[in-house]
């Protein structure tokens, strides 16, 4: 990778755009719920509208959701996002290859697309030979307006929204993160880091609050993966 | 009440952030050895597998065979929207008819 050029072309935002249209459909189901919860929780439209345009990111908003009493524990809820969103640090760091040609504005315009569905699509098809970073972009921007626009459609249908497990919606995120890793699987090298990730991922989410187990289980999983090639 | 909403809001905006540009910032500073390109290369793996193993754990036997079968269609055709209708629509049958 070092050393090739990457490029970052519209071309390429809308190749993203287009294969993240699949993942649209997950995202809406999820943003559906999101909306009519958050209405029931008594935010106002333009609260959850916000805090989907500017937070964007589906399992923390989710959580905030318990903790949204007035008075209002702004410290609590800030920090509770904090947490559950720190697997996005490994996430941006594993993008380095890729983004370390693009100019500062395009890197840091491109990260506030980061979500664990586009992002795991664009290392799928990065590793795949993709060479143009504005796949991040692309996907990130189809998966936001899915979000924004089920957050308001949820909202203003309340609970006449139907159940996603009536339609099987609910597994749709899984569906669809099964049908990345089956892409990912680059031969037996994978086999431990995986299994270490995939033991302590399972542990951690029976002993610990949160999304820990994505960020231990991640860095598990990849610690594992560069010891075991020690020469 | 409305300020404060919308000042938590911003502060989960500004937290966020942080996180999804801050891993990049950091190791674009660290000027990663071999080693640690190792390891970045195995995070999405590692990322993704965590993200499904605790929910295949606490899947019921309907999820399972739809599991089942994502899985294989997924290995089989590499095509990420077959596979996720293929796995709605297997859930749905198993969850109907078991």
């Amino acid at each position: 990778m070092s050393g090739e050029h990457i490029a970052f072309t519209i071309k390429g935002a809308l190749t993203g755009a287009q294969r993240a249209l699949p993942l649209a459909l997950s995202v809406f189901a999820y943003g559906s719920v999101f909306g009519v919860l958050a209405r029931q929780t008594g935010m106002s439209a333009v609260e959850a509208i916000s805090m989907s345009g500017f937070v964007n990111a589906g399992s923390a908003q989710l959580v905030v959701l318990d903790l949204w009493n007035f008075p209002l524990p702004a410290f609590t809820i800030i920090l509770t996002t904090l947490i559950i969103n720190l697997r996005h640090l490994l996430m941006g760091a594993a993008l380095q290859p890729w983004f370390s040609q693009l100019s500062t504005p395009r890197k840091y315009l491109s990260a506030f697309f980061i979500g664990d569905e586009n992002w795991a699509l664009s290392m799928r098809e990065f590793q795949q030979g993709q060479r143009d970073a504005a796949f991040l972009l692309g996907s990130g921007l189809m998966l936001f307006i899915a979000w924004l626009a089920s957050t308001a459609t949820g909202y203003a249908m309340g609970a006449g929204v139907s159940d996603p497990a009536r339609w099987g919606l609910d597994f749709a995120f899984l569906a669809v993160f099964l049908a990345l890793i089956a892409g990912m699987w680059r031969g037996k090298s994978d086999m431990l880091p995986w299994a270490v990730a995939a033991g302590v991922a399972i542990l951690a989410s029976h002993w610990l609050p949160g999304k820990w187990y994505i960020v231990l289980g991640g860095l598990a999983g990849s610690a594992a993966g560069a010891m075991r090639h020690a020469d | 009440m409305l300020t404060n909403s919308i000042l938590t809001i911003l502060g989960m905006a500004l937290v966020t952030y942080a996180t999804r540009a801050g891993g990049l910032w950091f190791i674009e500073r660290v000027k990663p050895t071999p080693r640690v390109e190792k390891w970045l290369r195995h995070i999405p793996g590692a990322i993704l597998v965590s993200i499904v193993a605790p929910m295949i754990v606490k899947s019921d036997s309907a999820e399972l065979i739809a599991v089942t079968a994502t899985v294989i269609v997924g290995i089989a055709t590499k095509n990420v929207l077959l596979t996720m209708l293929v796995g709605i629509g297997v859930v749905l049958l198993a969850r109907n008819f078991i």
